[in-house]
């Protein structure tokens, strides 16, 4: 399994920076997907009003959890699948492999799941003798990869299609070796004819899901290429592994969640592919599984309910706050060294690993604020920062200079007068010597900003005292 | 304590609550017996003909072709031409749908139709879709002998045929008119919402059509 490795976050920040291909790959993010967000929005005039909508949903579902909790099991056993609960996610791969070996399962399909990757579950089914295989693209290049995915819906969008052809030329290796790879279609269609096969030989099927709904007792998933639904429906056996907060309690409130999902993800109006799945196979029914599991697993999920981060459990997992974050667009997925990066990484990775292994992600922030505009259920992703960012200066985790610089600027913040005394010389000071070029390429003491940038310098006056003087007029 | 009860408990306790508290029960069970509607877009909320109009603009918009047919007797044409157009085998797989059994297919004699699931050896399928939204052109299908969910994904074109009366405004009319026809207990196995053909854009973004499932997606409405 990945060990996390988002304590180095400035190493891997400064290792990504470096690297030209995945810069090359980074800039797609930053050019495509902003603007066809906003294009997408801008065709439906009740986006905002959904936006509202799918976040009240979401909050009353956390705040009656247990009890459509509850109303799930009891529906989806009575339409024929059996629940399994995970207390951790050790349970819950435990469960998993347990289901494998009773149905003597050989090969394993999987549909992309981010709480699978969230417990390392190939790595634990792997390590215990059964070899599941990726089905969706991305995900499938990762795990011949042996990576982690770098964006949560878009798990190989660091890649550039060179690479890819690379690992399908060192892994396929059946196949003629002049084979022309060019295009991306090509690629494509070598991994379709590659999965096909195993589709079709799966004794167990692995999926995730985007909502359970309580009412019906459904799984859904929803995908672009139809490789959940392969995975779901040819094998004998499909395991649903879903975390706690994918509750919905309707069809109906499922309704409006899909019109915000596809929409902030991807900035299609709708994936091709959304399927509710109810149990098993029923009498007469030509296809199906014929078992149905569906295991649940909490993973420190409830303990986030107690405290602020309840409102980080409304994430549905669309990757906006990721496509619109100037830092995810600079370093990508991998430097946040988890599964979970960009503002929701920043904010869930430490959640669920501990801050003291992911403190520094939250300091991995500008605070524009552009997570927060774009994210479909609204959370407060640079509000939830800032309280890890306290919770790491309580706990005394960061570097004793910061702490130490912070507490200064605190004692001055708290005295306006000294530090109007203090500023206003000291901005003079820096506009005169900057009044040629107005920006420092170099500067003492903050060599920490200047090394890479510049600093722009001050016009003379401070804030306070231009304020003052627009009273007066 | 089982691990069901020790997420609950947990659950219960990061909330202040015990479970039993009578104004959060009813709460719960009130929503889950109305079921109440939340924002429903206007752009479906149209007259008939403009509402089908919509529908099959935004499935051509998502790369999937239609065509409107007067009856189901012009089906096998339809169909025929279809495969003829794509440079296909005449061929195709449906389900034990009793409109598509009423159909007689054998006015296009060199047409093959079998019935039955796909064990991925179909070229093209056609299914009948219990209805679809007009919203964003999606197709409802339900699982099923009537209709196997294998057609849906395993062949490389996918027909499908939809009545112009099933296509509602909005996903919430139609999910009402299956929960008011099937009952929650009546719901089949797989509920599919389909929107254009299979597709991925996991290399550079760059979108191409044909991921796993169906490389094409061919919509008939049935007027009248």
């Amino acid at each position: 399994m990945h060990q996390p490795t988002s304590a180095r976050f400035k190493a891997n920040a400064k290792a990504a920076l470096a690297d030209a291909e995945l810069q090359k790959a980074l800039h797609f993010v930053q050019t495509n997907f902003p603007q066809r967000r906003r294009d997408v929005a801008a065709k439906l005039p009740e986006f905002e009003a959904l936006r509202d909508a799918a976040r009240d949903i979401k909050n009353h579902t956390l705040a009656h959890l247990d009890l459509y909790l509850e109303a799930f099991e009891n529906n989806a056993t009575a339409r024929g699948s059996q629940l399994h609960f995970a207390v951790t996610g050790d349970d819950a791969n435990r469960i998993v492999l347990d289901l494998c070996r009773q149905y003597g399962a050989r090969t394993v399909t999987k549909g992309k799941s981010m709480v699978g990757e969230e417990i390392g579950l190939n790595a634990y089914l792997e390590a215990n003798g059964i070899d599941p295989v990726e089905t969706d693209l991305g995900e499938y290049i990762i795990q011949i990869r042996h990576e982690l995915p770098s964006h949560i819906i878009m798990p190989a969008v660091h890649l550039r299609k060179n690479q890819i052809e690379a690992d399908f030329r060192r892994v396929h290796t059946s196949l003629p070796k002049d084979r022309n790879l060019d295009e991306p279609a090509a690629l494509l269609a070598e991994a379709r004819a590659t999965l096909r096969a195993k589709f079709l030989a799966a004794d167990v099927g692995i999926t995730g899901a985007n909502f359970l709904v309580a009412e019906t007792g459904s799984a859904v998933i929803v995908t672009n290429e139809g490789n959940g639904d392969l995975t779901a429906t040819l094998p004998r056996v499909h395991i649903v592994i879903a975390s706690i907060e994918k509750l919905v309690p309707t069809l109906e409130d499922m309704a409006q969640l899909m019109r915000v999902l596809a929409r902030s993800a991807t900035a299609q109006e709708m994936s091709v592919y959304t399927t509710l799945m109810t149990g098993p196979r029923r009498g007469g029914d030509p296809d199906g599984p014929a078992e149905h599991h569906i295991v649940i697993v909490d993973n420190g999920r409830s303990a986030m309910l107690a405290g602020q981060f309840r409102d980080m459990l409304r994430c549905i997992r669309c990757g906006a706050c990721l496509n619109h974050c100037p830092i995810y667009h600079a370093v990508g997925g991998h430097a946040y060294g988890w599964i979970y990066p960009g503002p929701m990484g920043a904010v869930l990775t430490p959640s669920l690993i501990g801050v003291d292994k992911a403190g520094q992600l939250p300091n991995a922030s500008t605070f524009c604020g552009r997570c927060e505009e774009v994210c479909p259920v609204r959370i407060p992703l640079p509000r939830l920062m800032r309280f890890w960012r306290e919770r790491e200066f309580e706990r005394r985790l960061s570097p004793a200079t910061q702490r130490a610089g912070l507490k200064a600027w605190a004692f001055l913040a708290r005295r306006p007068r000294l530090y109007r005394l203090m500023t206003a010389p000291a901005m003079q000071v820096l506009a005169w010597f900057g009044r040629k070029s107005g920006r420092f390429a170099a500067l003492p003491l903050a060599s920490g900003w200047t090394k890479v940038r510049d600093l722009p310098a001050p016009q003379g006056k401070t804030f306070q005292a231009q304020w003052r003087e627009r009273g007066r007029q | 304590m089982s691990a069901r009860d020790t997420v609950l408990a947990s659950i219960r306790h990061a909330l202040g609550v015990t479970g039993t508290e009578a104004p959060r029960r009813k709460e719960v069970a009130d929503r889950l017996r109305d079921h109440p509607r939340g924002v429903i877009p206007q752009r479906g909320q149209l007259p008939d003909g403009e509402r089908i109009a919509l529908c099959l603009e935004k499935i051509e918009a998502v790369a999937g072709t239609t065509e409107r047919i007067p009856a189901l007797s012009e089906l096998p044409a339809a169909v025929a031409n279809y495969l003829r157009a794509n440079n296909l085998p005449l061929a195709v797989k449906r389900g034990s749908d009793a409109r598509l059994a009423a159909v007689h297919w054998e006015f296009e004699p060199v047409l093959a139709v079998s019935v039955g699931a796909s064990d991925g050896n179909d070229v093209a399928a056609i299914s009948y879709a219990y209805g679809a939204a007009a919203e964003t052109g999606t197709l409802v299908l339900l699982s099923g002998p009537d209709n196997p969910t294998t057609l849906n994904f395993l062949p490389d074109y996918h027909i499908v045929v939809v009545d112009a009366g099933a296509i509602a405004a909005d996903y919430e009319t139609v999910l009402a008119r299956l929960r008011e026809e099937h009952g929650i207990e009546g719901l089949p196995r797989a509920i599919n919402l389909v929107t254009g053909p299979s597709r991925t854009a996991d290399i550079e973004q760059t979108l191409i059509l044909g991921a796993h499932g169906p490389r094409r997606l061919h919509v008939i409405v049935l007027e009248g």
